[in-house]
């Protein structure tokens, strides 16, 4: 009984840390509608500004951490606010969800070009001692404390009791708990919105300041990775306090961390249990809570009461696209895929092959993501562990069975799309941002249980993958491999396309316009969602199976880890989650603009190298520019892209491309007056066959996931 | 009345929020072919009425039995392809959506919804079997010249009628309607009834109708029942009720 005390003691300064970010995550939530997944990546600003100050440049410790939780905190949630989440207010929840998404890959990156990527060993304490044991409380007992615990247990009570008073008892907490409610009420009644909203901001910046800086020494080193991790850990508790209650987070954190505490000293070490189940805990429980934790399911958006007074929205851009439109980016993808396939083949070298290769075949995962969140109005954040699945059984099927290559490859897909649509069961009760956590606590339940395990991975050394043979061709050689990826492209691609011109595609269509509607015409949403789920994890599983086949091995950390299915969705979501065609261009993205940047760069050192006598000055500057920043500022690209999807949710190459015909379109007017406008957006041209327009599928539309809604209210 | 078996039986039917009594053991019956209004102020419960029949809602007791059998435990969809279509107070279209294309999904969805295999070979575009259906849908209801409008540029009265059009093609048996007339103007109203009687004198279809504009009622439904606070407090012929005084206090109100 002591024993397990004992361990329960021990448990809770990690609840402490679970709570701490956790009462951030909700603080944000409740002051902003916000679900900033970003948190984590806030906290390691404040964590990498304290390192660096106190570390590099030998600060004391109180201005140093003045600087990097009490001014770094807040200045940074000043500037979210009023860059970008001050207008995102009226969105919805996932155009939220994505633009935090977008912040967590690029804030990382943004940092590291600030201060240097290389690793920051030892993060520093808060507290004064040098080695935690040094300060032990109370001394000699059973239950002792380091300095380093009994700091981040006073922090966190400290902050639950501020937050708690500043929501019960003064007019601020109240202010910014309405302007969650309704800013335009607010604003109606005399109290300026946008005061109060910066004012959560950077209070819940100055929370993740703080708490970044509390668990820096947690780490051996600072990783952005480890925050984000802890911080979808810390989730469970926020689930547990159905994002609302401040009380129950804080009880929600101790309880998450003393039951690992728990678990950890009375499982058998040696036991997949131990082994798998402790760091997966946290997972487990966010996904338990999130399906069974009752107030949680039926916790709606904040709705803006007001909402109804606002015009109709208008017309998704994406929605209404003429035929002459279609025709055109049709034509025109075609003429691209078949330019890039004779470049394939003839002219690029070697590196290039691979790039384009390894491209095509995430194009085939892109697709999944079209078909879930394009087709399906759901955003999955596990699409990487669907293709990871595709790749272990693709490996597994071709080691012990035997079985041909190309083949097992398909029953990766069949066994991913089988796991998919039993995910889907249980999952498809949440919605929206709760739908997204429960596929983010899949990955990591899988990344942290399945993905250790022999059986599955091949443990240390990744599992191998041969490329097949098909008849006389051996696919050996990249230039035939990469005519099979484009192959199954093409095979993905032109599935997703019928689908969502189909039957399941309208369906899909129609239960994203009004759910209810939907069932009242006889449609079954669970049936309809859970093809799109099994769908998309089925495609995913292909392409992880064909990366793997690539690669020759199956290798989980270096293509599938969890991060990746993240940066893949902002990818696609940004570049239009309902074309089959910025499916594939996001693909290619992926590992194209990293290599451009990289090769953009190369070009000031060139310069300097060639022209010995530039001036000081300028020599300097260029050479503040360097190769190895390609791939940080390639991400800070796709995760500031993710930030324009709250303005064109249609995605931004139909942006573009309506944006470029309309100046072609006005060139020509310009030229030929004496012809008639074409056709532009607003109207269907009449001469239209009447019956084709009720398949102008390609039309892409932006996936709004909203239940109901009038549509012309 | 009761010789014949309801089309709809819905019995002693108690819905609660939290503790707050929405519908308290409401009976209603609705006959083949016949137009029933339901009336009451807002807040009385005919929504919640609507979407405990249609499946939406989980009434807390009661039975609610339709063409013979029971509906209870059965979800939205399942009610849907039996016979039990519903348009909505707040209208819910399809966005993103042509005209045509509402009533082309519904059309597809009567029967119980397509197969993926036949998506995937490409073979699930509409026949014209199906398109002709529809057309001739849109015919009866006016809508032709909109047939190709995307909804969201249609007009709140236009957009009521796509919604009738497209809970008909599901061939129901009955049709709840929530107030049709709500958000339009006199003239809009008016061609609403009309078009109603239409439908009905076509199709034999049920109908029970939720509505406010009392002529619409009065011309429409041959009868009716009243609903205040959650309790049936008058039902039976619609001129009767309609001059029952109790009713006249709980509803019509002062100036009537």
């Amino acid at each position: 009984m002591i024993e397990i005390l004992e361990l329960a003691v021990r448990g809770v300064p990690t609840g402490c840390v679970f709570a701490l970010l956790a009462v951030g995550l909700v603080l944000t939530y409740k002051t902003s509608g916000v679900f900033n997944l970003a948190f984590g990546a806030q906290a390691y600003v404040s964590a990498v500004v304290f390192y660096e100050v106190r570390k590099e440049h030998e600060w004391p410790l109180l201005p140093a951490a003045l600087l990097a939780i009490v001014v770094i905190g807040p200045l940074l949630g000043l500037l979210l606010d009023r860059v970008l989440f001050r207008h995102l207010r009226t969105s919805g929840s996932v155009a939220k969800l994505v633009t935090s998404l977008g912040l967590l890959v690029a804030i990382p990156e943004l940092v590291r070009l600030a201060f240097g990527s290389e690793s920051k060993k030892n993060p520093p304490p808060l507290w004064y001692v040098e080695r935690t044991d040094q300060w032990l409380w109370p001394e000699g007992s059973r239950f002792v404390l380091d300095a380093g615990q009994v700091t981040t247990i006073l922090a966190t009570l400290v902050v639950v009791a501020g937050l708690g008073v500043l929501f019960r008892s003064t007019a601020l907490g109240l202010r910014m708990r309405a302007v969650v409610e309704s800013p335009r009420m607010v604003e109606l009644n005399g109290i300026n919105a946008e005061r109060v909203s910066m004012v959560s901001w950077m209070l819940s910046s100055f929370l993740a300041g703080l708490s970044g800086v509390l668990l820096a020494p947690l780490f051996a080193s600072l990783s952005p990775f480890d925050f984000f991790t802890l911080l979808v850990a810390a989730l469970a508790a926020t689930a547990f306090g159905r994002l609302s209650s401040i009380p129950l987070t804080l009880l929600g954190g101790i309880l998450l961390g003393v039951l690992q505490a728990i678990l950890a000293g009375k499982l058998p070490t040696d036991s997949i249990l131990a082994n798998g189940l402790r760091p997966a805990l946290p997972f487990v429980v966010l996904f338990a809570l999130l399906l069974f934790w009752p107030g949680l399911r039926s916790a709606r958006d904040a709705a803006d009461p007001l909402a109804g007074v606002d015009p109709p929205p208008p017309p998704a851009a994406a929605s209404i696209r003429t035929r002459f439109l279609t025709v055109g980016t049709r034509a025109f993808a075609v003429t691209v895929s078949a330019i890039g396939l004779l470049l394939g083949w003839f002219v690029l070298d070697s590196f290039w092959l691979g790039l384009v290769t390894s491209g095509v075949i995430l194009g085939v995962i892109m697709l999944s993501i079209t078909v879930i969140t394009g087709m399906g109005g759901m955003i999955s954040l596990c699409q990487a562990t669907f293709a990871a699945i595709g790749a272990f059984t693709t490996a597994r099927v071709v080691d012990s069975l035997g079985m041909s290559v190309i083949v097992a490859i398909f029953v990766g897909a069949v066994v991913a799309a089988a796991v998919g649509g039993l995910l889907a069961l249980p999952v498809l009760r949440l919605e929206g941002v709760y739908l997204a956590l429960a596929t983010l606590a899949f990955a990591l339940m899988f990344q942290s249980v399945m993905v250790p395990l022999d059986w599955v991975s091949g443990g240390t050394t990744p599992l191998r993958v041969p490329r097949p043979v098909i008849g006389p061709v051996d696919l050996a050689e990249n230039r035939a491999f990469f005519v099979l990826a484009a192959a199954l492209l093409a095979l993905a691609g032109a599935l997703v396309y019928v689908v969502k011109r189909g039957t399941t595609g309208r369906f899909l269509d129609a239960l994203r316009g009004s759910e209810y509607a939907a069932a009242s015409v006889g449609i079954s949403a669970t049936r309809a969602k859970v093809i799109a789920f099994s769908l998309s994890a089925g495609i995913a599983g292909l392409g992880g199976g064909l990366l793997a086949c690539f690669y020759g091995a199956a290798n989980y950390d270096q293509s599938f880890n969890f991060f990746y299915g993240l940066v893949w969705v902002v990818l696609v979501v940004t570049a239009g989650a309902r074309s089959v065609q910025a499916a594939v261009i996001s693909g290619l993205g992926f590992f194209l603009i990293p290599e451009f940047l990289q090769r953009l760069f190369e070009i000031p050192g060139r310069y300097v190298a060639d022209h010995p006598d530039l001036p000081a000055a300028v020599e300097a500057v260029l050479r503040t520019i360097k190769p190895e920043y390609s791939l940080g500022v390639a991400f800070i690209l796709f995760g500031f892209g993710a930030l324009t999807y709250a303005k064109h949710p249609e995605g931004i190459i139909e942006v573009q491309t309506r944006a470029a015909l309309r100046k072609v379109m006005g060139a020509l007017d310009r030229t030929d007056r004496s012809q008639p406008t074409p056709a532009t957006d607003d109207a269907r041209p009449p001469d239209e066959d009447p019956a084709a327009p009720a398949t102008d599928d390609d039309a892409r539309r932006p996936a709004p996931v909203r239940t109901g809604g009038a549509g012309v209210p | 009345m009761s010789e014949a078996q309801a089309l709809l039986e819905a019995e002693r039917i108690t819905k609660r929020f939290a503790g707050i009594s929405a519908l308290e053991e409401v009976t209603v019956e609705v006959h083949r072919g016949e137009l029933v209004g339901l009336i009451g102020p807002n807040g009385a419960g005919k929504t919640t009425l609507f979407d405990c029949l249609s499946g939406k809602l989980r009434p807390d007791e009661g039975d609610v039995r339709f063409d013979g059998r029971s509906l209870v435990g059965l979800p939205v969809h399942r009610r849907a392809r039996l016979g039990l279509a519903r348009t909505f107070q707040r209208i819910e279209l399809f966005s993103g959506m042509n005209v045509r294309d509402q009533l082309l999904v519904a059309e597809r969805a009567r029967h119980g919804g397509g197969s993926f295999l036949r998506d995937a070979v490409g073979l699930s575009r509409p026949t014209a079997d199906e398109i002709e259906r529809c057309d001739r849908m849109l015919d009866l209801l006016g809508l032709t010249p909109d047939a190709d409008r995307p909804i969201e540029s249609l007009s709140l009265g236009r957009g009521r009628l796509v919604e009738l059009g497209r809970a008909l093609m599901t061939e129901p048996k009955l049709l709840f309607l929530d107030e049709p007339s709500s958000g339009l103007d006199r003239r809009e109203t008016h061609d609403m009834g009309t078009v109603l009687q239409a439908v009905q004198e076509r199709s034999h279809t049920a109908i029970l109708l939720v509505e406010h504009d009392v002529p619409m009622v009065q011309r429409l439904a041959t009868r009716l029942y009243v609903l205040d606070a959650g309790h049936l407090i008058a039902s039976g012929p619609t001129r009767e009720v309609l001059d029952d005084p109790a009713v006249r206090a709980a509803y019509l109100g002062v100036g009537v």
